[in-house]
């Protein structure tokens, strides 16, 4: 390994940083500059983030993956750790931080001042807490992530995005206080705020210690379902995303992904096997919580009149599929979980971004507020000749294609990525794990495949319904004007999805490496603990 | 000492709690600003209380618990600070912004009826 190599794990975060500080004294009128440094920028993250990924978890040795800042090994310095999920988790965001700015710098970016450096700064804020090691660390890349989606929920700002934008800071600063209150219970009982010291300390750990810790992890448990969306503390969730811009809201469906990564994260090491009588702590919560999720999220996807809600409601239905599928507890549903979530979310960010193109055609502002727009394909001279020949114009036809397609993924439907996610989530829990311990499938786990079943109903049934009224209503309203730089980001998610199912062997192996990884929680603590300093001793 | 600190940030939560609960953006700003006191001062306990001990080695001294407070509870209350105090401006101008989009400081907007 050459020392270039070395410094990798800390480029997620440095690079955007520097580039958000440095974008900010540009002058707000070069933003096409200013959008082309960010997308250099996080090109540079996903390339990053993608040679991580090859990499991560080939080696085992102590110290491969992890980052001691300023060169203290770990329970005493600050580390980053990469492996196999959190450089996959690396790889997602900076895939949909690349589909959003794309998108945004048709129109959106225009709407508000520094919408660039605050996406550089979400995602400095969202790398950082998939990489550190420890808790209070968690915390500050948590605010530094928080903190940008504020400014970023209130770009375009107007009564709707500010009063939604009022309570999404209230309930998150309260979160943000819990959260401090859980890390600061956990050091005062354990004396350790990493991640892996606090996995191989809490055995050994006197009964009036580990009640606080469990405390502790309950209220930061809190502060996370609160950024995953867990019912009843998801109520602020689907207003806020409605009310975000398209490409904001196509980010922030990454950022519930957080709060899943991390209860995934400290249930599996933390709470993990080697825990004692703390294994599994919480998980009956996750999965009571998770299942009113998934029904609360199904019945509003049902209820919802706007796209943007129903979008809103797919986003929680996906947050409950996978809470619940961790408070269930069953290992060999991990590898269909993560990739339940990573097809989710790609599906989920295409839809925001998708919902406003199709729904500029109704809305009569949207026109005026366009900079410049040029058709996409060459209806405007068929418009212009005749009136009965083409009925679809090329714009409606590729949106109706990529909404179609959303609607498959978010219902989970085969052949695509959305089906094989759920199939492998329900094959998992049916797969029993080795000859001889018979396991019984439970009455919970029947709940569970009956509401996963029902929910893709709902999102079908729903998108159904808006889609007959979207596109096989007569067009005689605008036709949505479409700039080929916004229609691509969709276009590019999807495909992901596309991939993703046409690769799905390939990646449900690194998703079985990955949830081998995460249940090997030993491994992880040797290789942080032990890593040796750089430069010899 | 323990019973001091400990009503203190009891009573500093609860205030916290129900100036967060209230419509007004304003009590809401107090109600965090109150309740992130407690949190600090609850990190701050967190490191064991003790008095006369400082949380630094001197040059020549001896490195033990009996001699030193704990630095680390410390480090986290000066970042929680920070970002606290920060979160709570942030906070300000979004609602003077709401303030000024809808001519009240309800929470929602707009005034309840029989409020």
């Amino acid at each position: 390994m050459t020392d270039w190599l070395q410094h990798l794990p800390v480029l997620p975060i440095l690079v955007p940083l520097a580039v958000a500080a440095a974008l900010i004294p540009i002058d707000e009128r070069e933003r096409t500059l200013k959008g082309s440094i960010g997308f250099t920028s996080t090109v540079i993250v996903f390339v990053v983030a993608v040679i991580l990924m090859a990499t991560a978890g080939e080696e085992t040795l102590p110290g491969a993956g992890v980052y001691q800042l300023g060169n203290w090994p770990a329970p005493f310095g600050i580390v980053l750790v990469v492996d196999r999920l959190s450089a996959l988790m690396l790889c997602l965001t900076s895939g949909l931080a690349l589909a959003a700015q794309v998108y945004s710098m048709a129109r959106w970016h225009t709407a508000g001042h520094h919408f660039h450096s605050l996406l550089q700064l979400l995602v400095a804020g969202v790398n950082g807490a998939f990489l550190t090691g420890d808790l209070f660390n968690l915390f500050v890349f948590f605010e530094v992530m928080l903190a940008a989606s504020y400014g970023l929920l209130l770009h375009g700002s107007g009564p709707l995005r500010v009063k939604a934008g009022l309570h999404y800071i209230a309930i998150n600063l309260a979160a943000s206080s819990l959260f401090l209150v859980g890390v600061s219970l956990i050091y005062g009982a354990t004396g350790t705020l990493n991640m892996a010291d606090l996995s191989t300390r809490l055995a050994a750990l006197a009964p009036e210690g580990r009640m606080l810790v469990e405390t502790g992890a309950a209220v930061l448990g809190i502060a996370f379902l609160v950024k995953a969306g867990m019912w009843p503390l998801s109520f602020w969730l689907p207003t806020a995303y409605a009310a975000a811009t398209p490409p904001v809201a196509a980010i922030f469906a990454v950022l519930t992904k957080v709060g899943i990564y991390v209860i995934i994260r400290l249930n599996l090491l933390v709470f993990g096997t080697a825990a004692g009588a703390s294994a599994g702590f919480g998980q009956s919560w996750l999965l009571a919580g998770g299942m009113a999720t998934i029904a609360f999220g199904a019945v509003g996807v049902l209820a919802s009149q706007a796209m943007g809600r129903l979008a809103g409601y797919s986003v929680l239905v996906s947050s409950g599929t996978l809470l619940a599928a961790i408070g269930l507890g069953h290992q060999e549903m991990i590898a269909g979980a993560l990739f339940y979530l990573v097809s989710s979310t790609l599906t989920i960010a295409a839809f925001f971004l998708l919902i406003e193109l199709v729904e500029r055609g109704r809305d009569a502002a949207a026109d005026v507020l366009a900079v410049t727009m040029e058709a996409y394909g060459d209806f405007d001279e068929n418009e212009e000749e005749e009136e009965v020949g083409v009925a679809i114009p090329g714009t409606m036809a590729v949106l109706g294609l990529c909404f179609s397609l959303c609607a498959v993924l978010l219902s989970g439907l085969p052949p695509l990525s959305g089906f094989i996610a759920k199939f492998t989530l329900l094959h998992g829990l049916f797969d029993v794990p080795t000859a001889g311990q018979a396991r019984t499938i439970s009455a919970a786990d029947w709940t569970y495949v009956a509401l996963v079943i029902l929910s893709g109903l709902a999102a079908m049934i729903a998108m159904n319904r808006i889609g007959i009224r979207t596109f096989w209503a007569s067009i005689e309203g605008t036709i949505p004007r479409v700039v080929v730089i916004e229609i691509t980001p969709v276009v590019v998610l999807l495909a992901a999805c596309v991939f993703l199912s046409f690769q799905a062997g390939p990646a449900m192996r690194y998703m079985q490496a990955t949830a081998d990884d995460l249940l090997n929680p030993a491994g992880y603590g040797e290789r942080v603990l032990s890593a040796p300093r750089a430069g010899g001793q | 000492m323990e019973l001091i600190l400990s009503a203190g940030i009891g009573a500093l939560t609860a205030s916290g709690v129900y100036l967060l609960l209230r419509p007004r953006t304003y009590q809401v700003v107090i109600g965090l600003s109150l309740l992130s006191y407690a949190v600090n001062l609850f990190i701050f306990g967190m490191g064991r209380l003790r008095v006369n001990a400082p949380p630094i080695l001197e040059p020549g001294g001896v490195g033990d618990l009996a001699h030193h407070a704990d630095p680390i509870p410390q480090a986290l209350v000066l970042t929680a600070i920070v970002i606290g105090f920060a979160m709570t401006a942030l906070f300000l101008v979004v609602l003077l912004a709401s303030r000024g989009f809808t001519g009240t400081d309800h929470v929602d907007g707009r005034e309840q009826r029989g409020d």
